[in-house]
């Protein structure tokens, strides 16, 4: 089993591996301290994960960032709290649970005043406002804490300085040389008082991090977008999935991209089959209620065979739900959502690295049968970071399915694998006829039944074709597995980290990043073991109920949650640990 | 070019006898003719209802959508491939009432394109309920007291928005029609044809002859650059004014204001991605120096 993973906190054995919680107030800097904290982190060669929750409100409340730092990759939620980085007063009554005896608190006591929650860990006194205040500026404090964190964990000043110049290069050279001040004011300030045992940590570090991009969920599949081809993007802004209009939004100019904000959702899906019509290579990104408005136009890209690739980041609902919080809880609506019968498909990244490849896979599978295709995250997937090797390229293709048209030309002729060549207007010779009416081969509306039969069976045979292409379930562990632990999309890290925890050379874990239609080999995989739990972050089991629809066969047992929160590693191990036979 | 290059042969039309639609087919056909457009270089965009079944019904390449849902696929075409000419074309329910988010925000995007609508005030594909520019009053199978909502205003909404082109038509006058389509064809920018049309079998109250004793044509005392005056007119309800009520300061369109044409004019469907670039960005989040 993989030791240094677990809580060993406490014990005299060095530490390689250590979970750093940032807690404040929405506009307090949180964001600012794990901005740089992560890059100061991953520049210096560490691993290092981040994800935040966060309330939906843009000042006041409490938001808070756990960090891990590692000598190994990092890639899961853990519960455990190492260190605690208190910003205001309610910060520790936010992460009381996490609080445990060997948590260390960073914090200047004024500001937290003496919660029950501190009493029996250790508190290091850094009064970062106070330092801030005497280097000529309240609004330091963030840096002060940045340089504290980072004597704290043994990261070595001059690469704190260096970094924190770079950070802020394009300002003044007053306000780079107050920063860096404040990051060497926290250090000192840390240096100066006794620490636990272990502290300042020693982590290994390696170059290899060093050449790693450092990438959050959106980044991920805004980047497989680009490589999908993608140079259209219309959406209206909501939250978790804003993310990824913004990056193809800011970076889309150098490709190309057209990048629209639409009065609405229903403009969102309406343009993008547009574009995707006109030969652009169209997405739509949207959460929840956005992409409930958008069901109709699913609908339509599939009676126009028409292409679309919607990214839906899923935030727990129902209705307005917790707009910031995360849930997997719409995989049944992109599944059922559009009125009529039409294949999909509908993909479900599980790492970061998945992000990218799938997203870029996703365009290409659209163009190629015709359907419409899911990119299906949540907001921990799109919030969370952590360092990985770059994307490679070299497999990248932009597959474009667009023919020529000639005069003779009919957009619905009718092929045994029901993927008619699709041409775009203003390309060849033909007309490019399509009607979200049933169609003749040409494109017009008819009410020819017999037609209607052929044209139904046309649409549903591209769903059999895309078959072919079902990227496979990943098996980590045993192939002769005793205990088989299911789960899809955004859980993959807690699950793996969960099962390693639990030390069992019998339990293995299958992972989906395409969720539907769904491998064939599903039900294969479940019959070899004598119990199967389903992980996911919902309340009614919904990729379970999809398993038992499609594959036949029935798991064991359901591992849910749903508050809005991600799995923990932790908890995966707790829960999992009396649910295995 | 002869207006029959559109024509599609033997089909069978949907339309009643006598509708209004068929004045506005013919004369949109000698419209596009008459500007020389291919019809290979002309994409016709609707959403749902009698007048939305035009592009069938005209040799163009077509795209039927959704109820309501004509101008963002319109506006996204011509964002695709701005070379097409794209006229987004359908009746007052889907364009006012189903679609009025749209209509709105269209005007406020400004995409090079026409936006013809059919404007008979009643639905007819669902049978003869009122529609948003029904009079008050007017008595149908729904609104059995009488509409009492106060009539959608086109014309006043596009000039309190700054659209780029206002205009309204009479369907029945085939030539002043024809000269409106062409205008508002060859205008940059969005333009909106207003096209007052009678519904022969759900409208017996807005016929031909009412409309002709209630509209009078804008004559050149009238002058389309100012939007004070324009609004004033399009404000008039006893008789109905015809002609180019509004004419906006020219501003950018929407494939322009994309930026992806500044430096490269091939439309999004030639172009493929520039995957140096792409690495080039992807090294920006490893973040050395």
């Amino acid at each position: 089993m993989d030791g240094d993973l677990m809580d060993k906190s406490g014990s005299d054995e060095r530490k390689t591996e250590v979970s750093i919680v940032l807690c404040g107030q929405a506009g307090q800097g949180v964001q600012t301290v794990e901005f740089l904290l992560t890059r100061l982190l991953k520049l210096a060669g560490h691993h290092v994960f981040a994800t935040k929750e966060y309330m939906s409100r843009v000042r006041g409340g409490l938001n808070s960032t756990t960090i891990r730092l590692s000598d190994r990759p990092v890639q899961a939620y853990v519960h455990r709290m190492d260190i605690l980085v208190a910003l205001n007063k309610g910060a520790v009554q936010h992460v009381a649970k996490r609080i445990a005896r060997e948590t260390i608190v960073l914090a200047e006591s004024e500001t937290i005043g003496d919660a029950p929650a501190l009493k029996d860990c250790t508190l290091l006194e850094i009064p970062f406002e106070k330092i801030a205040s005497e280097l000529g500026n309240k609004i330091y404090s963030n840096i002060v804490a940045v340089g504290a964190l980072a004597g704290l964990v043994g990261v070595d000043l001059d690469h704190v300085r260096s970094y924190v110049k770079r950070y802020f290069a394009s300002k003044s050279e007053d306000v780079v040389a107050s920063n860096v001040k404040a990051a060497e004011a926290g250090y000192a300030a840390l240096e100066q008082i006794s620490l636990p045992a272990g502290f300042p940590l020693e982590i290994e570090t390696s170059d290899q991090v060093r050449k790693d991009v450092l990438l959050n969920g959106a980044e991920a599949v805004g980047l497989g977008a680009l490589a999908g081809g993608c140079n259209f993007i219309s959406a209206y802004p909501m939250s978790p999935s804003t993310a990824v209009l913004a990056f193809l939004a800011r970076h889309g100019g150098d490709f190309g991209v057209v990048a629209e904000q639409a009065e609405d959702e229903i403009a969102a899906i309406n343009m993008a089959v547009g574009a995707w019509y006109a030969g652009a290579r169209a997405m739509v990104t949207t959460s929840g209620g956005g992409f409930a408005l958008m069901t109709e136009g699913v609908s339509l890209a599939a009676m126009l065979e028409t292409p679309v690739v919607i990214h839906l980041a899923q935030r727990p609902g129902p209705a307005t739900g917790l707009p910031t919080r995360t849930e997997q809880g719409d995989l049944e609506l992109a599944l059922y959502a559009g009125h009529g019968e039409f294949p999909r498909i509908i993909l479900a990244p599980g790492t970061l690295e998945d992000g990218f490849p799938l997203t870029q896979k996703a365009f290409n599978l659209a163009d190629k049968y015709q359907v419409p295709v899911f990119i299906l995250t949540d907001q921990y997937y799109i919030d969370s970071y952590y360092n990985t090797p770059a994307p490679d390229l070299a497999d990248v293709r932009v597959e474009k399915h667009v023919v020529k048209t000639s005069p003779s030309y009919r957009r619905y002729e009718i092929v045994p694998e029901g993927v008619s060549p699709r041409g775009v207007p203003g390309y060849g010779d033909g007309l490019v006829v399509v009607d979200s009416d049933e169609h003749d081969e040409q494109g017009h509306i008819t009410e020819d039944l017999d037609l209607r039969v052929r044209m139904v069976d046309k649409r549903l045979a591209k769903g059999e074709s895309l078959m072919q292409d079902i990227v496979p379930p990943v098996l980590e562990g045993p192939e002769n597995y005793k205990n088989l632990v299911v789960c899809w999309g955004s859980t993959y890290h807690a699950v793996k980290e969960g099962i390693a925890r639990l030390g069992r050379s019998d339990t293995a874990m299958l992972h989906y990043k395409q969720v539907y239609p769904l491998h064939e080999d599903t039900a294969e995989y479940i019959i070899r073991a004598d119990r199967a739990v389903v992980v996911e972050g919902n309340a009614t089991g919904q990729f379970s109920k999809l398993i038992e629809l499609h594959a036949g066969v029935a798991a064991d047992d359901w591992l849910l949650k749903y508050s809005g929160l991600t799995f923990s590693a932790e908890e995966i191990a707790d829960r999992l640990k009396d649910m295995l036979s | 070019m002869e207006a029959n290059v559109f024509d599609m042969g033997k089909i069978d039309v949907a339309w009643c006898p006598g509708c209004g639609n068929f004045p506005i087919l013919r004369t949109l056909k000698e419209a596009v003719a008459e500007l020389a457009i291919e019809p290979t270089q002309l994409v016709m965009v609707s959403g749902i209802g009698q007048a939305a079944k035009i592009p069938h019904y005209l040799r163009a390449h077509v795209f039927n959508g959704l109820h309501g849902r004509a101008l963002p696929p319109a506006a996204a075409i011509k964002a695709a491939n701005p070379a097409l000419t794209v006229i987004a074309e359908s009746g007052d329910g889907d364009m006012y009432g189903e679609g009025g988010n749209h209509f709105i925000h269209c005007i406020r995007r400004n995409p090079d394109i026409t936006n013809i609508v059919h404007d008979n005030m009643v639905y007819g594909l669902t049978k003869g309920q009122a529609s948003p520019t029904s009079q008050r009053g007017f008595k149908t199978p729904v609104q059995v007291r009488g509409v009492c909502l106060e009539p959608f205003n086109p014309i006043a909404v596009a000039i309190a928005l700054d659209a780029s082109f206002v205009a309204r038509a009479n369907a029945q006058d085939r030539e002043q029609t024809k000269e409106l389509m062409k205008k508002a064809i060859t205008h940059k920018g969005y333009a909106l044809l207003d096209i007052l049309q009678p519904c022969v079998t759900f409208n017996k109250l807005n016929t031909y002859q009412w409309f002709k004793d209630h509209t009078y044509y804008l004559d050149d005392s009238h002058d389309p650059h100012d939007r004070a005056a324009a609004f004033r007119k399009a404000t008039e309800t006893e008789k109905l004014p015809l002609g180019v009520f509004y004419i906006s300061p020219e501003k950018p369109t929407f494939e322009e204001c994309t930026g992806v044409y500044e430096q490269d004019p091939r439309p999004l469907y030639e172009r493929d991605v520039d995957l140096e670039k792409l690495r080039g960005l992807i090294r920006t989040f490893e973040m050395s120096a």
